[in-house]
């Protein structure tokens, strides 16, 4: 028994599930703000993958990860506000832009993978940002290996969390946000300006989503993998959902499915079944959206575009 | 006193209907001026060109003596003049107090002061007599406090004169009441409020003056004092109205619909009617008064099938009905007016016509063999209830989304009434409906009474109820907890019966029997 629960439960596996959690956590805040301003965002996966191939791209092409990083950044938020104007603008179906721009982003990765590397499957291998050691917490006993030790994306992930959670419940522009995505026309009639807020909080989720797919590619390996994402934008949208649209419950939803990712890793190496063991994290997934779906009340206006009178 | 407000040859051409023709309007500091008219007469048009949500074609607005430009709600906001929409502007998972600082709030740096924000709404609540918990979310409140939250909305943005429109359609009488002195208080601090409404009772229980519009065009003002309930409603319509239903001494026959019993819980499990016998005869009117939520509405649905009871019988011409289900009820012999035309009487967006048949499209005439629908017996039964039941416009094809809300429950009554049927039970019949429509309504159902229909009447307008009906049940908590002939019943009575008091504790013309 003892046994058992030290395999499940042990600072490897928690320091993984940290690890496994913060490509979800970028993904799953910009999801949130997103949503909060009624705009629906299934195109996260796709806005993830672009950013991890610019990521690579970037790295390659200056020897930094981080000036990568900042290239997945902008590459998200231009995916992100394209799916703006369409869903905005032009008022299309925001689940069918979300979805080509999963499409169109799995083609185009592939794509300048060939063109830019001549490599299939894989890019080369690209500088990449390293691990640090946070002095005096690493010493700390137990805490230690678990946080002490991490990339500075994992601790730029929960910073953001806590940024996130400030800027929606505590600033003007939170509020602002909040009633756009709920009642737009309430917001409208009190002189917000409901298209300015959506357009920066759509832009800002797919800059979210394109750091989330570069701490894939120059923070976790070095290297860009076609389709390397693999539905993780969507494990984040369930996070989101999870969460209740809530920063600090998304940090809690993806350190579970963080969980899920990490034990799968563990239990492979104990010999049971590969398949099986990958199945977890969805599985697990799908068992809490069941779970808690009768409990989680999207903000009203998501996914409806919103037409001003007159 | 001083003219605050000024609208001057006010014109707004809509495509096909010239909404505001010529319209001159003014509201004096601290007075409550009733704007009156039937559902499309102009009042709606006028105050939102007011509120800077349309543009006039041509006019003038003079605020406070100087000539103004309103070209949007925010032009308005810093006229200091407010509106609370029929259809609230509130952001219901917010709290009061945040939905009333949104837009304007108290900043401190990039955040909000939230503390501040609270104590700003509870100043004003206080000054104003508004009670209201600032920190409360507004999907918590009552449509009555969520009005008043949108009150108050408006005055934390400085409104001198303030713009209500229809804020009585929505609330249950006590809500009325409240309102009511809300509005005192209001033009107590030198507020002005232009108070919209079709109901005439209103208009004179609290206005100062009141302007009549009728199709796009100023009917007239005048001083409340100096008009009656008859002449107003001359004016509103154009023509003579009957505020008095005629009708013959009812000649009772035998029982229709006997209720035995009858216990019906809603899905928390609550008891909303719980134990309700009753009869209705043929040619007679059995009116139900009560205030709304005191398991009317559970009682009707359970009567036309729509929910299950838990206990308790129903007979329908000697016919246990009792779990029937509700086409079945139909076929039967019952006609069902609901309450809320939109989610149990009409689909909107199907034609008029279509909707006429809602219920019957399963049978002769309109259906042929292998569930073919006649399109000719549809179109001929709707150009003849169209005329009939004077649905205007008069067009069966259009949808009955575009139909005001008189015209719409007259497809209801159309469809419901035409067939003749044994038991006819009209639950709210004239909510949110002119008061031609309303008349032609209550002519009606005394036509289906004549017939030899049993009717059973729910309305939570004592008007109607007294107008209307022979006998008169007084439902309280799920219970009916008196039936008076209608000799004996007469307003004061029945609203100390419809609070919980006992009959047997009423003395007639005494002034405080209800206690609190």
């Amino acid at each position: 028994m003892w046994d058992i629960i030290k395999l499940l439960v042990n600072t490897t596996v928690l320091a993984a599930t940290l690890r496994m959690a913060t490509p979800l956590l970028f993904t799953a805040v910009g999801g949130i703000f997103s949503e909060r301003s009624g705009v629906v965002n299934i195109g996260l996966e796709g806005m993830m993958l672009i950013g991890a191939f610019t990521a690579v791209a970037v790295s390659y092409s200056t020897g930094s990860a981080w000036l990568g990083v900042l290239g997945a950044l902008l590459a998200g938020a231009l995916m992100g506000f394209i799916h703006g104007i369409a869903s905005i603008k032009y008022r299309a179906n925001q689940v069918v832009s979300g979805t080509a721009i999963n499409i169109f982003a799995g083609g185009l990765t592939v794509y300048l993978q060939r063109l830019i590397f001549n490599m299939a499957g894989v890019s080369p291998a690209v500088p990449r940002i390293a691990d640090v050691e946070l002095p005096l917490i690493s010493k700390i006993p137990l805490i230690g290996p678990v946080i002490g030790k991490q990339n500075p994306m994992v601790y730029l992930a929960l910073l953001i969390v806590v940024g996130a959670h400030i800027v929606i419940f505590k600033t003007v522009w939170g509020l602002r946000l909040r009633s756009v995505g709920e009642h737009p026309g309430a917001a409208d009639s009190v002189g917000i300006n409901v298209y300015k807020t959506r357009y920066v909080a759509v832009t800002l989720s797919g800059a979210l989503a394109g750091v989330g797919g570069a701490y894939l590619s120059v923070a976790h390996l070095s290297r860009f993998v076609e389709g390397m994402t693999a539905g993780r934008g969507f494990i984040a949208l369930a996070a989101m959902i999870f969460g209740k649209w809530n920063p600090l419950g998304a940090l809690g939803a993806c350190l579970f499915f963080g969980y899920a990712d990490a034990l799968q890793m563990r239990l492979q190496e104990i010999g049971i079944p590969t398949q099986f063991v990958q199945m977890l994290p969805y599985i697990l997934t799908m068992v809490a959206l069941v779970g808690l779906i009768g409990r989680a009340v999207a903000p009203k206006a998501s996914g409806e575009p919103y037409v001003k009178e007159g | 006193m001083a003219i605050v407000l000024e609208m001057k040859g006010i014109t707004k051409q809509f495509p096909g209907v010239l909404a505001n023709d010529r319209i001159s309007f003014d509201v004096e500091e601290g007075e409550i001026h009733a704007l009156v008219g039937e559902n499309g007469s102009g009042k709606s048009t006028l105050m939102s060109i007011l509120y800077g949500l349309y543009r006039a074609d041509a006019g003038e607005i003079h605020v406070r003596g100087q000539r103004v430009q309103i070209n949007e709600p925010r032009d308005a906001i810093n006229l200091k003049i407010g509106m609370v929409f029929q259809h609230f502007m509130l952001v219901e998972p917010l709290t009061v107090a945040e939905n009333i600082v949104l837009g304007s709030e108290i900043k401190r740096g990039p955040f909000l002061d939230y503390d501040r924000a609270v104590a700003e709404v509870e100043r004003l609540s206080e000054s104003y007599g508004l009670k209201i918990d600032p920190r409360a979310k507004i999907q918590d409140l009552s449509v009555g406090l969520q009005q008043r939250v949108e009150i108050l909305k408006a005055l934390y943005r400085g409104a001198e004169i303030l713009i209500l429109d229809e804020p009585t359609a929505v609330l249950t009488p006590q809500e009325v009441d409240d309102l009511m002195e809300v509005m005192h208080n209001l033009r107590a601090k030198g507020t002005s409020i232009i108070f919209i409404t079709h109901k005439i009772r209103e208009v004179l229980a609290i206005s100062d003056r009141v302007t009549v519009l009728r199709r796009g065009k100023k009917v007239g003002t005048k001083a409340t004092a100096d008009t009656n309930p008859q002449d107003l409603a001359e004016m509103m319509v154009g023509r003579e109205v009957l505020l008095q239903v005629e009708k013959d001494e009812a000649k009772p026959g035998e029982d229709v619909l006997e209720v035995r019993d009858l216990v019906v819980k809603d899905s928390r499990g609550a008891y909303k009617v719980n134990g309700v016998s009753l009869t209705v005869r043929r040619g007679e009117i059995l009116g139900i008064a009560g205030v709304e939520g005191n398991g009317q509405t559970e009682l009707v649905e359970c009567l036309a099938g729509l929910i299950h009871p838990e206990s308790g019988q129903v007979f329908l011409g000697g016919k246990d009905i009792t779990d029937w289900p509700p086409l079945r009820i139909k076929q039967a012999g019952l006609g069902y007016v609901p309450e809320d035309r939109h989610r149990r009487g009409l689909v909107l967006d199907y034609s008029i016509a279509d909707n006429l048949i809602l219920g019957l499209h399963t049978e002769a005439p309109f259906r042929k063999r292998f569930g073919v629908q006649d399109f000719k017996a549809i179109r001929d039964n709707a150009g003849k209830l169209v005329e009939a039941f004077d649905i205007r416009p008069p067009y069966p094809h259009q949808p009955a989304r575009k139909l005001s809300g008189g015209n719409q429950q007259k497809v209801v009554v159309a469809r419901e009434f035409d067939r003749n049927p044994e038991l006819l039970i009209c639950a709210q019949p004239t909510r949110g409906v002119d008061i031609g429509a309303i008349e032609f309504i209550h002519q009606q159902v005394v036509a289906q009474r004549d017939r030899g229909a049993a009717v059973l009447l729910v309305s939570a307008e004592l008007d109607e109820i007294l107008s209307l009906s022979d006998r008169i049940a007084v439902m309280y908590n799920g219970k009916i907890v008196a039936v008076l002939p209608r000799e004996e019943a007469d307003e004061h009575k029945l609203g100390f019966l419809m609070l919980g008091g006992r009959l047997e504790d009423y003395k007639a013309g005494g002034g405080n029997n209800v206690a609190g």
